[in-house]
This record gives C-alpha cells, structure tokens and sequence, in this order.
C-alpha cells in the first residue's frame, strides 16, 4: 500500500535525494511522506524527486536539549519549492548569531543528518539539514 | 441527549510531590466524591488520564489500581486516556458523552501527573515524545522550540515586531501570576514583572523561562452525572453545555500553525452544542503553556481577531475585570501543569467560578455563567474545548 515509507524516504535522505509524492488527482506535492496525497486523500500517488530547494519560513535556537542531543542548535522549517514545510536543523549558521532579519526567507538547499539509534527510537535517524545558500 | 452536569469537583496541591500519582488521584478524586454526597462504590466508570507513568514511576495500567485504591468495586470498569497534554479532557469529554447518551449514570474523570520524579533531560525528552517523533523528532525539537517558531511565525505574519511581542508575552506571564499568587493550590504563589521574563534564561530562542509552564505534580478529578441526579447531589449543578474536540496534523503539514486547525474545529464543535458564540463566554481556562501559546489560542477561540490578541493582553483585555478574563487560576505558567491532570483542574476552577465560589480567593469573575476550558496535547494534536454553564 505505501510507495514511500519513512525508512525508504531517510534512505534516499541520506544520499542526499529529496522525495516525495505527487498525486495523480490533484498535482500537489506530498513530503515527508504518507500513506496517500495529504491535501485530497488520494491513493493514486506517486514517487518523485523533489528539488532539494526552499525558504527558511521560521525557526528556533534550543538552548535546553532533550536527551541526547546537544545545545544550542538551530531548527528551522522550510517552505519547499514544491510546497510543502519540512523541519530540520540549520547547520551553516551561528546559533549565536541567528537572528529573524539573516534566516527567515533565505534560500536554503536541503541535506541530511544522521543521528545513531538513542533511546526510545526504533533505529538511526535521518533529519533534514538546511544550509543557507544566499 | 440527556443534559449533563458535573457535581463534586477535587484537586490536590500542584508543584512537587512526595506522593505517588495514585495517592495523589485518590485525594483529589475523594474530595469529588465527598463534594458529590455519594460513596466510591456508586461510581459506574473511571475516565482516568496519565501520560507518562511508565517513564515518572515505572507504572503503566494505572486506571484499574487508582479505580481500587479508591474504593470503586472490581466490576468496575477504569479507562486510561493519553492525549498527552490534554489526557484529562479527553477524558471528561468521553465521560459526558456515556452520561449524555445514557449508558452511564454517574462517572469520575479526572487525571493524575508526577512529572518532576523524571528530571529536567528526561522530561523534556518525554515531552518531545508528543512532538511527531520521525520527521519533528530526529531534528532535536522541543516544546518550548515548537512555541517559540510560532511566536516568529506570529511577528513576521501579522507585523508585531519581535521585541514588541516579547514584551506583550510577558505580560501574559505576568497576568498569570498575578492570578496564581492567590491561588493556594499554585505551584508558583509569587508575582512577577515584565522585566523578570525578560531577563530570564533563554530555553528556546526568543522564549525565555518565565515564557514556560513548569514541570509540575499534580492530580484533580470531577464527578459527572445526570441532570436530575446532580439536583440531587449538589447546591449548584454547573452543566456541560458542549464539547468539542479535534485531531491536528504534525506541524509540517499544517505549515503556518498561528492558526492551529484542530482548535478552531473543536471549539466550533463546541461552541455549536452549547449555542453560544464566543462573545457569550464570561471566563477562560486556556492552555497556556508558553505565554505565545495563550495568545494565539485565544485567538483560534474566537475571543479576539486574528493578529490582534497581543494587543489585547496589553490593554488588560484578559485579565480579571478585563473584557474576557483569561486564567484566573494562574494558568499552566503559575498554576502548573501535570499534564495527565490539567484539563480536570481548568474544570475544577470553571465549575467554582461558576459557582461564584473564588470571591474570598479574591479571583472571583464576577456573575460569570458561561466558562470554557480549552487544552491542548502535543504540539497540537489533540484539542479539546469544553463549554460549562449554570444552566442547561
Ligand atoms: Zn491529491
């Protein structure tokens, strides 16, 4: 039933391929991935590249970390050129110098990062890694 | 539908704990139950809400042992509800819907935390837990980050420059603990200024301390029950008028979430049953986790215009004697949050304001007759909105 899980999607992630669905009835963009199109519902949906391309559209510096990981860090969401938002962490900037005027709608491409199996997850990890590009 | 009502109401002491998260229901359920003139064993069912047990006390299954410490009898069912945050109200709410629709008679919902037994890295790990945990999760979010991209969001979207914004959020904690210093069961009894929150340490950029609720212990329960048997039971029913509840997507596909999709849906449930419009409330109880969060909730509830609830707390709009008082009990920020109790203890404070029971308290919403109580869970999966009156 699924033609993108979320293994299949940190997969591709981590080789630094973007994908998402693209459903057959309505032509939007559906990532990080679900069981079918998330603005109709549709099943008839299928796997595509996405551009890796995006504005930054808000974010935060985590000064209190939960358990294994280490502050102060940046996550932030991106709005894709395809649509839809992915959060992740932006890793080419300062924590201490994140300010709203140097990140919200800069142009940002899309990476991975990968984090070991820690407590309470099911296995390693895979997060969108942003990197501002203007 | 049958009209449905709460009697006795009960809540222990919010802050640290040396009681277990059963000891701790157990009073605040007796005190529901003696508040009701009835005895445990007419109890037909526990609604009983609990989040993380299993992580605080290494206990799961904890509805049936809170259900016999009580007294209620072995043919007794006891339900356990996680919806994180708001696990009391969704367990208030499914309790009015078996009194409503005749199955129950006579139930006990309520909820129980004991957060502060598992640390600051754990905790905040377990509270992450609500966040979605592969595409939110992997990327190190929080709570307090998840409130504090909303409150960028927020400035850049309706054009209330940050530093304005921050100081209108620290009047939301300040309000709060304005009201939470004469609540005696508050966690935090202290008042404090805009220059404190502004001065605090910074948890997640441009949230800082005092923006936060605290990790809290905590339990409160209330009996629900027929009309005709509250009548019975107690001097001043309070009933509930409506109920409404919603199911949110995880933030990524909600994108622009200063409009939180499952609130406006629940509290339009809401506010539909009991036949009233936001302008017919008189006191809120309203999930305020982080000083943002009170401010775009009381706008996704219809109380104030999109873009313009900052203003309003700063006009004093939402304090006690303002237009629509917002949290006379001192909210989550001062109150506390134990997150598988809350929603039963903003019942708890809406059933006695509307039973005009807070006037020595000094936090008394004068001749209020309609209250509402809005919770969240996660980072806002599950929403519930309840609507109290004094009349059915
Ligand atoms: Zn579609």
């Amino acid at each position: 039933m699924y033609k993108l899980t979320y293994k299949q999607y940190f997969n591709a992630l981590k080789e630094g391929k973007l994908l998402g669905l693209k459903c057959n009835d309505c032509g939007s963009y559906t990532a990080p991935p679900k069981l079918c199109c998330d603005k109709c519902g549709s099943i008839s949906i299928e796997v595509v590249s996405l551009s890796g391309k995006g504005v930054i559209k808000t974010f935060t510096v985590i000064r209190v970390s939960p358990e294994g990981y280490e502050a102060p860090y940046i996550v932030a969401m991106a709005e894709l050129e395809e649509g839809p938002w992915l959060m992740g962490n932006l890793i080419n900037v300062d924590p201490d110098k994140a300010k709203m005027d140097n990140i919200i709608g800069k142009k940002v491409t899309v990476s991975a990062k990968v984090l070991p199996k820690m407590n309470y997850t099911p296995d390693e990890g895979v997060t969108p890694a942003f990197i501002i590009t203007e | 539908m049958r009209k449905v009502c709460v009697a006795g109401v009960g809540m222990t002491k919010f802050g640290r704990s040396q009681k277990s998260s059963i000891e701790m229901f157990a009073e605040a359920a007796m005190e529901a139950i003696v508040g009701s003139s009835i005895k445990p064993a007419d109890i037909q069912c526990l609604y009983f809400g609990n989040v993380y047990g299993d992580l605080e006390e290494g206990q799961t299954v904890m509805a049936p042992y809170a259900a016999r410490e009580i007294g209620l009898s072995a043919g007794t069912p006891s339900l356990r509800f996680e919806g994180a945050c708001a696990s009391a109200s969704v367990a208030i709410r499914d309790a009015f819907i078996a009194v409503a629709g005749g199955f129950y008679d006579l139930v006990l919902a309520g909820g129980t935390e004991r957060e502060l037994a598992m640390g600051t890295p754990l905790a905040t790990r377990a509270f992450e837990m609500a966040s979605e945990a592969y595409y939110e999760g992997y990327a190190g979010i929080t709570f307090p980050g998840v409130f504090a991209m909303l409150a960028r969001l927020y400035s850049k979207k309706y054009g209330v420059p940050l530093p304005k914004l921050k100081e209108r959020m620290a009047m939301v904690a300040v309000k709060n603990h304005k009201n939470g210093a004469k609540n005696p069961l508050a966690q935090f009894r202290n008042e404090i200024t805009v220059e404190e929150v502004l001065d605090g340490p910074m948890i997640a950029e441009p949230l800082q301390l005092l923006d936060c609720c605290p990790f809290t212990d905590g339990a409160a329960a209330i009996v629900i029950t027929t009309e005709e048997k509250a009548k019975k039971m107690v001097k001043k029913p309070v009933y509930i008028r409506g109920v409404g509840q919603g199911s949110g997507a995880p933030l990524y596909r909600q994108k622009d979430f200063t409009l939180i999709e499952s609130r406006v849906a629940a509290a339009k449930t809401a506010y539909a049953m009991a036949g009233i419009e936001p302008k017919d409330v008189d006191v809120v109880e309203i999930h305020d986790c982080f000083t943002i969060a009170e401010i775009v909730a009381s706008e996704c509830l219809g109380l104030f215009d999109f873009g313009t609830a900052s203003e309003a707390v700063e006009k004093g709009e939402t304090r006690i004697g303002g237009r629509i008082p917002i949290n006379p009990s001192g909210g989550l920020k001062s109150k506390g949050h134990p997150i598988g109790a809350t929603g039963a203890a903003q019942s708890y404070e809406i059933v006695k304001q509307l039973r005009g029971e807070f006037v020595e308290r000094g936090t008394q919403v004068e001749g209020a007759k309609i209250g509402l109580t809005d919770t969240l869970g996660g980072d806002s999966a599950t929403l519930v909105n309840i609507i109290y009156g004094i009349k059915g």
